[in-house]
C-alpha cells in the first residue's frame, strides 16, 4: 500500500513537469498533502495518540488544506495570470524529470545500505531535485514558493523513511519551516505584487554587482 | 535560566511590536540590554553546565555570547539615532525592535545549544527575525532584498534539515541521545562514513548561507546592503557566527573519524573558492556596503583555511571570527554616518569625508588598516597565524595564490576608502550636509581599540577560552 502511494506521489511529480496552470500546480500540492497522510498513517499506526494527532494536523491540515487554500488566495488576490509560464518547453522538463527519477533510482541500487527502504529514498529525493528544477525552470515568485512545498514534501517523505520513531523534535521542526517559509513568502508576494505588476521574478533582479 | 531569559525576551519584543510611544520602547530596549548582559554574566559564571539537556555553555559559546552582548549594545543604541533622524512610524519601528530583540535572542540560543536540532530551530528563527529587519524601507530594494534572503536561507536550512535527516541514517535506530554534539563526539567514529559523509555535505552547504562561504553567499550580500545599518552591523558579524557554530560543532564530530582529510578538502575548495569569488566582486562594485560585505566573505574564507590546515589554524581561526565580527561591526555602523552625510552608499558620490566628519574620517582611516590585517590589528595577528599553519601544514599551493588574492583586496579597499575620505566628490551639495554627532562615533572606536587590544595583548582568560574551544580538535 505504501508503495502505491509512494508511486503515486513520483508520478504527481511527472505531471507537475507537463502542467500548464497555476491551479493544477496548487491541486498537486493537495493530492501530496493526502498522499503523505496515508504514508504516515500506515508507517506509525501503531504509536501513540499524540503522535498521530500531530501527524494528522502536519499532512491534511497544513499540507493538504491550509497551504493549498492560501496558494489560491494570493493568485486570486494578486490577479496573477492562470500561465505558469515555464522557461523551457513542457516536454524538455518531462524528460529531465524522468532522468532525474532515474538517477535517483540508480544511486539508491548503488548505495544498497540495509537501514534504507529504497522507494521512500527514491521518491524523496526525486522531489527534492525536481523540485530544485521547477524552481530554476519557473518564472513566477509564486511558482517558486510551489515548488519549494514540493522539496518540503520530499523531505518530510525522507524524514519518515529515516526515523521510524520520528522524534517529535524533528517534526515540529518540519511544522515551523513549513509556517515560517510559506505565510512569510505569501506576506511578501503581497508586497511584491504591489511593487511590481505580475509577480515575476524577472523584475526582481536590480540587485546585482 | 534559559527559560527565562527567552520569555522574557520574547515578551519585550511582544511589547515593542504592540508598543507606540517613543519612550516605553527606548526603555523596553534598555531592559532587554540589561538582561541579555545579566544572562551572559550568569552563563559565564555557569559554564560548563546544562540546562534542560538541550543548552550547554561551552568555551565557544561564552566566547560567541559575549562577542554578542557587547556588539548588540551599540547596534541597539543607535538604531535610535538612525531610525528616529530616518522616518519615526510608530509601526515600522515597533516591528524593527522587535525583530532586533528576537534575533539577539535566537543568536543567543543557537550559540548555547547541545543538540543538532535545537540549533536548526533557532537559525531558523534569526532568519524571519532578519527578514523582519532587511524589510524595513519597504521600498523596491528591500523587498526584493528580502524575497531572496528568506528564499535562499530557507532552501539552504532544508539542505541542513537533509544533512541531519542523513546524519540519523547514520546513527541508526535507537539512538536519539545521538543528536546531542556529546555523544555525537563519542559515538562518529563508529559511524558509517558514507552516511556521514553525505550528512557533511548537506550541512556544510546548507550553514554557508548563513557564514558566508561559496555555494549559498549570495542572499546575505544583499541582505547587508538593504538591511539597517545597525541591523547589518549585526548580520556582518553575530549572524556569520551562527552559522560557523552551527558548522563548527559539526566539523568538530567529523574530525574524529576518518572522514577528517576528505571534509578539509571540502571545506578548502569552498573557503577558496570564496576568497576568489570576494576579490573579484570587491575590484568591481560600487557601493560600500556591498563592498564591505564581500570583505566579511573574504574574511570568512581565511578562517575555514586556518580550520583547513590544522595545528595553530584551529585557533588563529577562532581567534580571526571573534575579531572580524568587532571590526566589521564597527565598520558598518560608520557606514551609517557616512550614509547620513553624503545620502547615499555609491563611492562615487563619495568623498572629502574629512571635511564632514573628522572622527569619521579618522575611524574610517584606522578601520582600513584593522581590516585589512595590518599591524596594530589584531587580525594581522591571527591571519599570520592562519598562514603560518597553512605553510606548515604544506598547503603552500593554496597560501600563494590566496595572498595574491588578499593584495588585490588591499588595494582594491585602500583606492575606495582613501578616496572616500580625501578627494572631493563631483557635483555635492555641500549646504545641505547635516553634522554628524561625533560621541556616537565612540562607540565604533571602542570596538576597534577591542580588536587591537585582544590581537596584541589577550587576556589569560580569552586564550584560555580559546583554547578550550579548540581542544579536542588534532589533525
Amino acid at each position: 500500500m505504501t508503495n502505491i502511494l509512494l508511486i503515486v506521489f513520483t508520478i504527481s511529480l511527472l505531471y507537475f513537469a507537463i502542467a500548464n496552470r497555476l491551479m493544477t500546480y496548487v491541486k498537486i500540492l493537495t493530492l501530496q498533502g493526502v498522499i503523505l497522510f496515508g504514508v504516515a498513517f500506515i508507517e506509525l499506526r501503531e504509536l501513540n495518540l499524540l503522535n498521530l494527532i500531530f501527524i494528522l494536523l502536519e499532512t491534511i491540515i497544513v499540507k493538504a488544506l491550509a497551504i493549498p487554500m492560501f496558494m489560491r488566495y494570493v493568485i486570486k488576490k494578486n490577479n496573477i495570470t492562470r500561465e505558469a509560464e515555464p522557461f523551457v518547453p513542457n516536454f524538455v522538463s518531462l524528460i529531465l524529470v524522468t532522468i532525474i527519477i532515474i538517477v535517483t533510482f540508480i544511486i539508491s541500487n548503488v548505495i544498497n545500505d540495509p537501514h534504507l527502504h529504497k522507494i521512500y529514498f527514491v521518491t524523496a529525493l526525486s522531489a527534492l531535485f525536481s523540485g530544485l528544477y521547477f524552481i530554476s525552470s519557473r518564472k513566477k515568485i509564486i511558482t517558486h514558493v510551489i515548488c519549494y512545498v514540493v522539496i518540503e514534501n520530499g523531505v518530510f517523505i525522507l524524514s519518515l523513511a529515516v526515523g521510524n520513531e520520528m522524534p517529535l523534535l524533528i517534526n515540529l521542526g518540519v511544522l515551523l519551516d513549513v509556517f515560517v517559509s510559506v505565510f512569510l513568502l505569501g506576506i511578501f508576494i503581497n508586497k511584491v505584487g504591489d511593487v511590481t505588476s505580475d509577480g515575476d521574478v524577472a523584475e526582481l533582479s536590480k540587485l546585482k554587482d | 535560566m534559559i527559560i527565562p531569559y527567552l520569555t522574557g525576551s520574547i515578551l519585550i519584543a511582544g511589547a515593542l511590536f504592540f508598543n507606540q510611544k517613543k519612550l516605553v520602547s527606548k526603555l523596553l530596549v534598555v531592559t532587554f540590554l540589561i538582561m541579555q548582559w545579566g544572562f551572559t554574566v550568569f552563563e559565564i559564571m555557569h559554564k560548563g553546565a546544562t540546562t534542560y539537556d538541550y543548552f550547554s555553555t561551552d568555551a565557544l559559546a561564552v566566547l560567541l555570547l559575549v562577542t554578542l552582548s557587547i556588539i548588540s549594545i551599540p547596534a541597539l543604541t543607535h538604531s535610535y539615532e538612525y531610525i528616529y533622524k530616518e522616518k519615526d512610524n510608530p509601526r515600522a519601528r515597533g516591528i524593527y525592535y522587535g525583530a532586533m530583540v528576537l534575533l539577539i535572542m535566537s543568536l543567543t540560543a543557537a550559540y548555547l545549544s547541545s543538540h543538532i536540532a535545537v540549533t536548526w530551530i533557532f537559525v531558523e528563527i534569526t532568519t524571519l527575525s532578519a527578514s523582519a529587519l532587511i524589510f524595513h524601507r519597504r521600498n523596491a530594494g528591500s523587498i526584493e532584498a528580502t524575497w531572496k534572503y528568506v528564499f535562499v536561507s530557507s532552501i539552504s536550512l532544508v539542505f541542513v534539515f537533509i544533512g541531519i535527516l542523513f546524519l540519523s541514517i547514520a546513527l541508526g535506530k535507537g539512538h536519539e541521545e545521538g543528536m546531542f554534539y556529546e555523544e555525537l563526539m563519542v559515538l562518529s567514529p563508529g559511524l558509517n562514513t558514507f552516511w556521514l559523509k553525505m550528512a557533511f555535505i548537506f550541512i556544510f552547504s546548507g550553514y554557508t548561507a548563513k557564514l558566508g562561504l561559496v555555494p549559498m553567499y549570495t542572499a546575505g550580500i544583499d541582505a547587508k546592503d538593504k538591511a539597517p545599518t545597525p541591523a547589518a552591523a549585526l548580520f556582518s558579524s553575530v549572524l556569520m557566527n551562527v552559522g560557523f557554530v552551527g558548522f563548527f560543532r559539526f566539523y568538530k564530530v567529523v574530525a574524529n573519524t576518518s572522514i577528517h582529510p576528505w571534509t578539509n578538502h571540502v571545506v578548502m575548495i569552498a573557503a577558496f573558492l570564496s576568497i576568489f569569488v570576494a576579490t573579484v566582486y570587491m575590484l568591481k562594485v560600487k557601493n560600500i556596503k556591498r563592498m564591505l560585505a564581500y570583505s566579511s566573505i573574504e574574511h570568512m574564507g581565511l578562517i575555514m583555511l586556518g580550520l583547513v590546515a590544522g595545528g595553530i589554524g584551529y585557533y588563529a581561526a577562532l581567534l580571526h571570527l571573534i575579531l572580524h565580527s568587532f571590526a566589521k561591526s564597527a565598520l558598518f555602523l560608520q557606514i551609517g554616518h557616512l550614509y547620513k552625510t553624503f545620502k547615499t552608499k555609491n563611492i562615487y558620490s563619495i568623498g572629502n569625508y574629512f571635511k564632514f566628519n573628522v572622527p569619521g574620517a579618522v575611524f574610517l582611516l584606522l578601520a582600513f588598516i584593522v581590516v585589512t590585517a595590518m599591524p596594530p590589528s589584531g587580525l594581522f595577528i591571527s591571519e599570520f597565524y592562519i598562514f603560518k599553519a597553512m605553510f606548515e601544514g604544506g598547503y603552500l599551493f593554496l597560501l600563494i595564490p590566496v595572498l595574491i588574492l588578499l593584495t588585490m583586496i588591499i588595494w582594491s579597499l585602500g583606492k575606495n576608502i582613501l578616496k572616500m575620505v580625501f578627494i572631493p566628490p563631483v557635483g555635492f551639495d555641500e549646504s545641505k550636509v547635516e553634522p554628524v554627532n561625533s560621541l556616537e562615533t565612540f562607540s565604533q572606536y571602542l570596538l576597534l581599540g577591542l580588536v587591537i587590544y585582544l590581537g596584541i595583548n589577550p587576556p589569560q582568560v580569552f586564550v584560555d577560552l580559546l583554547h578550550e574551544a579548540v581542544q579536542n580538535l588534532t589533525f
